[in-house]
């Protein structure tokens, strides 16, 4: 394990939630009632929230490691890195689609981050292990919220069972990915700092059954998708982060 | 025409860390009680304002009529007897 092992972890860490946070921001003003508006945009703050603190640590993990000739801080981090510099899994920057597809990606996401922050939460490094004992709670709302939506809609009527389906499909091939081990995971592993994901596959599985049966909804046999986490992405980040890094290019520095 | 939101109307009560009763805090849509409960959390519950909420759907609230106001509360407005402040207090309690 070396310095940059932790720095590109913590990255993965919160590119994942930055992205999944803004995915979901793009429903603010937009949701199906004003009260699922609020919920969805609860979350997507939850999860830019993580996101900050990872930044923060991988920041002051940057600086700390020397060779840079500028600071670096975190919102350089968010806004001045290209689509090849993130680490987010690919299953959090798929495009919103309809809300079912919405409810689903969260769900899928809450459902590993909930058995993967437990697990962080034991990690020998203490700012990661502080950082997922303060977004458990947030997340296990989160399964709660996008569980009972998914056998809402999956359990539905006929056209929202529809739509579920084909969510389904198209977002089923970007969960292989969540238990594959990056290159600095792999390395952070005997050092007890990252987490065993073979540990949690099962969990997640499990938990992943249950409400899809809830939901009468049945996964689809798919080659999984990967690379992610390594950096090669799906053509939908770089829509996401043109949008989202605009104004920092557009205007460095620029504050407000 | 179909209105395009039909869930049932709620009514929102929290209570607060230090209040002993629950608020009437307002009113939301859902589908069933549990996701009023939820959105009740999302919509009444973001800047630590409760630590518990009930929900109510809004048509199991009967009210009454403010046609009536005068003859449902005019007339206790000449009983002050009704207030405890005849009594003649012994020194020693305090704060009443």
């Amino acid at each position: 394990m070396n310095a940059q092992h932790l720095i590109d972890f913590s990255l993965h860490l919160a590119d994942n939630t930055l992205v999944l946070g803004h995915r979901n921001s793009e429903w603010t003003g937009h949701g199906p009632i004003l009260e699922q508006d609020i919920a969805l945009s609860n979350i997507a703050l939850d999860l830019i929230g993580q996101a900050r603190y990872l930044y923060q640590y991988a920041a002051r993990l940057m600086n700390a490691d020397g060779g840079n000739k500028q600071e670096v801080l975190e919102d350089m981090l968010a806004y001045l890195r290209d689509s090849w510099d993130f680490r987010n899994c690919l299953l959090v920057e798929q495009a919103n689609g309809d809300w079912g597809k919405t409810i689903l990606r969260q769900f899928f996401f809450s459902a590993y981050q909930y058995y993967f922050y437990q697990e962080l939460e034991s990690s020998r490094d203490p700012e990661l292990a502080a950082i997922a004992e303060k977004s458990l709670k947030e997340v296990s709302y989160h399964l709660r919220w996008s569980s009972e939506w998914v056998i809402r809609l999956g359990d539905g009527t006929e056209e929202s069972h529809a739509r579920m389906e084909r969510s389904l499909d198209d977002l089923w091939m970007y969960t292989g990915e969540l238990f594959l081990p990056a290159d600095y995971e792999q390395a952070l592993l005997p050092v007890d700092i990252a987490v065993n994901l073979t540990t949690i596959r099962p969990l997640w599985e499990e938990r992943v059954r249950q409400i899809l049966s809830q939901a009468t909804l049945t996964p689809p046999g798919a080659v999984m998708q990967k690379g992610g986490k390594q950096g090669r992405h799906t053509e939908q980040l770089g829509y996401l982060l043109a949008e989202m890094q605009f104004l920092q290019r557009a205007y460095p520095a620029c504050e407000w | 025409m179909e209105k395009q939101h039909n869930w049932p109307l709620w009514e929102v009560f929290i209570r607060s860390k230090q209040g002993l009763d629950h608020k009437h805090v307002g009113s939301l849509h859902a589908a069933d009680a549990t996701m009023a409960i939820e959105n009740a959390r999302d919509v009444y519950t973001r800047r630590m304002e409760g630590i518990s909420i009930w929900v109510v759907e809004s048509k199991y609230i009967h009210a009454s009529n403010p046609d009536e106001a005068a003859s449902f509360y005019d007339p206790a407005n000449d009983k002050v007897y009704r207030h405890p402040t005849f009594y003649d207090l012994p020194d020693e309690l305090k704060h009443m």
